[in-house]
């Protein structure tokens, strides 16, 4: 088929665990998108897939990576890296839109600046 | 005249591990073009005038990846029971959490640990009064997630950069 027929069987089956484990993870975390009740409880669940959803993905292009080179090859952690360090950008960016919003609608379900005001 | 080169070695340093890890080779040529790199790009990041980051313990920062690692592990399988669980009742909401850390970097670093912790978003920092907003999605009790925070992030943030 292509050059993967070249993957050793226990390394296919390693990656093909890898892949499936970070695939259930970003799924249950879109599902949870689907299924939470509210803005501030569904904007919790995609961080699975940028956490575990993507290390399994990472986990399973290094090791198919490493096994066909003959080499180790790990430049993926940099994605790891680079995600972490920018999803918190735009959650908040999200969040604090949808708390200014529920401020100005004078929303009971979210705290205010100065209590009892 | 040091400080005028390397206004932020650290970063320098950051960036050359970067593109190493980008050629995946340890070429003289690819060091050389990285250090370059390295050292223009934070004399860039100088121009900002940001304020200095200063790491006192490295040790600390250590302990703290792995502490965090460990908890994005054993909170994604929690935020997954939750989500898969049917028809649980969910008592989600806001804690605010009075910091004693006021670093920028440190704070970012925390901004950093919270967001990436299943079931926790920062929300919003106050820096005046210097109280932390988070969201927590299975909020049982305030004081148990405040005295979390405060433990075992904010204590080994504090130690790193104040």
């Amino acid at each position: 088929m292509n050059h993967l027929d070249a993957l050793p069987p226990w390394a296919a089956i390693l990656v093909a665990i890898f892949v499936l484990l970070g695939a259930l993870f970003a799924f249950i975390g879109s599902l949870g998108l689907l299924r939470l009740k509210n803005f501030y409880q569904r904007v919790h669940a995609p961080t699975l897939g940028t956490t575990l959803g993507t290390f399994f993905m990472l986990a399973a292009s290094i090791t198919c990576s490493t096994v066909l080179h003959a080499r180790p090859i790990y430049y993926e952690i940099l994605i790891g890296v680079f995600l972490t360090l920018t999803t918190p950008i735009t959650l908040m960016l999200l969040v604090r839109a949808a708390l200014y919003r529920d401020r100005e609608e004078g929303s009971l379900d979210v705290p205010h600046n100065r209590p009892g005001e | 005249m040091i400080r005028r080169w390397f206004p932020h070695p650290l970063l320098s340093a950051l960036l050359l591990l970067i593109w190493l890890l980008l050629k995946q080779s340890l070429a003289p040529g690819t060091i050389l073009l990285g250090a370059l790199l390295g050292i223009a790009l934070a004399r860039m990041y100088d121009l900002l005038r940001p304020p200095r980051a200063r790491v006192h313990n490295f040790h600390l920062l250590g302990v703290l990846f792995v502490r965090v690692t460990l908890d994005i592990f054993r909170s994604n399988l929690a935020v997954a029971r939750i989500i898969l669980a049917r028809n649980r009742s969910l008592n989600s909401g806001f804690v605010a959490i009075p910091l004693d850390l006021t670093d920028r970097h440190g704070l970012a670093v925390l901004a950093c640990i919270i967001t990436s912790t299943p079931g926790t978003i920062w929300v919003s920092y106050d820096s005046s009064a210097n109280i932390l907003l988070i969201h927590v999605l299975d909020l049982a009790d305030e004081q148990v997630w405040i005295d979390t925070i405060k433990q075992r992030y904010e204590r080994l943030l504090l130690g790193i950069f104040q």
